[in-house]
């Protein structure tokens, strides 16, 4: 019994409740009306599919983002958390959130160096850490952000 | 002495399918501080510990190329190699061993045929027919020789219970069709195709079938010339042998007027710059160097499930699958895919709107192996209407233990997400 509830502990640390709530209702989901940017992420082996679309205002500031499509409960809590968070942004800064999230859940330094950000309730992104193979679930959203960002016609895979 | 011969000297394996779990080295192992409890064989079987001493055995005494030299250790290579396909040659029923070709696995088979017997005679017009539940190895080879040829690809649609519609098949089966390629089992479904009868019925009207038997053999008795295939197919890891390995049982007739598939060493008996001839049946097919460890290690797997009968094995199943389909439907908020009245070894599920890689990734915590996603079966994921699911399928190694983690596991994943 008592291994049991270590297990379940060991996985609430994935599935934490703030990962459920997102995952269950996500935020900013549906397309936007002024989108300006727009990319899509696919993991084709998972068959998770997002659209990532943002508006940038000529100040180059983020005022609105939304994001559709289907996926587990990583990878749709991440998209959620991710409108959250880049929602009145500059995009350097959103682009400060993408190198950080990656960063911390790929422990990929070469890339994305420590730009020193708190990540705050996107920490609750990190469980994934410890199951390598829903890393690519967590990070597939950022990608399909930074792609928006840069512009790319192709859509974005984390697999 | 030849690694074939000293490893019949010790039994292949338990005398009781009960017992037969402990032949798995893999599954004493703990995942997550868990007894593994392997529901995925249908993606890949575990290999007994007399398949995985066979290719020991061979690599450490035997292994030289074969049907080349004259020291020694080709010679045993070459019995090794060649007793596999002798060991295959029964465990099918073929008519005779030039009709069992070694290939990579069901894949290649498949593309050997699409690409030897059919893309020779393929006119623009002609059709090839297969069915809504095919694996994409048994999809996507069609569809290249279709843009090849400008032959056409057609599909007979399934029920929502996951059988083949027959009557719709069978109304497709006319002059225009050139080969017809069914599963024997559905690997995203487990529904068990009337092959022989479907078979019986294309030949009445002069048309050749390819069976895709990479989910049946390891499940069930499977005889080639009751079945009256003209091709059948299949792999040695899902039939608790080694990756890289698998069969293309051809007809005779056929095998020898087909052109070779791939051009090289062994498949040839005279090369010349003015023409070169080619080697006799079986070899005619298969070009350099073979994974002969693959081969022996095949051989073995057969060898295997020949001690253990594959009437036993298919009866135990049978029993372990009605249980486990019962269990899973007594579990709330679950949609079982896949209830054909016939069916072998697999149940597709979801529960509730949980996503299945975060069902999966909840088992595998508890150390419940079970496959999620498409199952290289998009087509039936769009039959239902979902992007994938949930597969636990069973092997001769599982028992009515393994089924209640699963159920145990699966309430775990409830509790987890609240529902």
């Amino acid at each position: 019994m008592n291994s049991t509830s270590t297990q379940t502990e060991d996985l609430r640390d994935l599935y934490r409740e703030l990962i459920l709530d997102h995952a269950r209702s996500p935020r900013h989901f549906g397309k936007l009306p002024n989108v300006t940017h727009m990319a899509e992420g696919i993991n084709p082996l998972c068959g998770d599919k997002l659209k990532m679309y943002i508006q940038i205002d000529t100040a180059g500031r983020i005022c609105d983002a939304a994001f559709e499509g289907s996926g587990c409960a990583i990878s749709v809590a991440s998209a959620s958390l991710l409108t959250d968070t880049i929602i009145g942004l500059p995009v350097k800064n959103a682009l400060e959130y993408f190198s950080a999230v990656v960063r911390s859940l790929t422990g990929d330094t070469t890339v994305h160096a420590d730009n020193g950000l708190d990540l705050g309730k996107l920490k609750a992104l990190e469980g994934v850490k410890e199951y390598p193979s829903r890393v690519k679930c967590a990070t597939l959203a950022w990608h399909a952000l930074n792609s928006a960002i840069q512009q790319n016609d192709q859509p974005v895979s984390t697999e | 002495m030849s690694a074939e011969n000293k490893v019949s000297e010790a039994a292949a394996g338990s005398a009781s399918i009960a017992e037969c779990r402990r032949d798995f080295p893999a599954l004493t192992q703990k995942v997550h501080g868990h007894p593994l409890v392997y529901l995925d064989s249908a993606a890949s079987a575990q290999q007994p510990a007399y398949v995985i001493e066979a290719i020991s055995q061979y690599q450490q005494h035997d292994h030289a190329n074969v049907h080349r030299g004259v020291h020694t250790l080709s010679h045993r290579a070459t019995e090794a190699y060649e007793g596999a396909r002798d060991s295959v040659t029964e465990f099918i029923n073929a008519g005779n061993r030039k009709e069992v070709i070694f290939t990579s696995g069901t894949t290649e088979s498949i593309n050997l045929v699409a690409q030897s017997f059919c893309r020779p005679v393929l006119q623009p017009g002609d059709k090839i027919l297969i069915t809504h539940l095919e694996h994409h190895s048994n999809i996507v080879p069609w569809q290249l020789i279709c843009e090849q040829t400008g032959a056409k690809l057609l599909v007979a649609p399934i029920n929502d219970s996951g059988e083949v519609e027959l009557e719709s098949l069978l109304g497709q089966l006319d002059a225009q069709v050139k080969l017809l390629a069914i599963a024997h089992v559905s690997n995203a479904l487990g529904t068990i195709l009337p092959v022989r009868k479907i078979i019986a019925e294309a030949h009445n009207r002069n048309i050749p079938v390819l069976v895709d038997g990479a989910q049946a053999v390891p499940h069930m008795p499977v005889d080639v010339q009751a079945l009256d295939c003209d091709f059948y197919a299949f792999s040695g890891h899902k039939m608790f042998g080694p990756t890289g390995i698998g069969i293309l049982y051809g007809k005779e007739s056929h095998l020898e007027a087909m052109p070779p598939y791939q051009g090289g060493g062994d498949m040839i008996l005279e090369v010349r710059f003015d023409g070169t001839t080619y080697n006799d049946l079986p070899y005619k097919f298969e070009a350099g160097t073979p994974n002969i460890s693959g081969a022996v290690g095949l051989g073995a797997a057969v060898r295997y499930l020949q001690s253990v009968g594959m009437q036993t094995v298919a009866d135990y199943e049978h029993e372990l699958l009605e249980y486990m389909t019962d269990r899973l439907a007594a579990v709330d908020d679950i949609r079982l895919l896949g209830t054909a009245d016939d069916k072998a070894g697999v149940q597709s599920f979801l529960l509730g709107d949980i996503h299945p890689h975060d069902l999966g990734t909840i088992l595998d915590h508890q150390g419940v192996a079970i496959r999620t996603g498409h199952h290289c079966a998009m087509p039936v994921m769009q039959h239902y209407g979902v992007v994938g699911t949930a597969r636990a399928s069973l092997g001769l190694y599982n028992d009515h233990a393994d089924i209640d983690r699963l159920i145990t596991a699966l309430h775990q994943v409830r509790e987890i997400f609240g529902t």
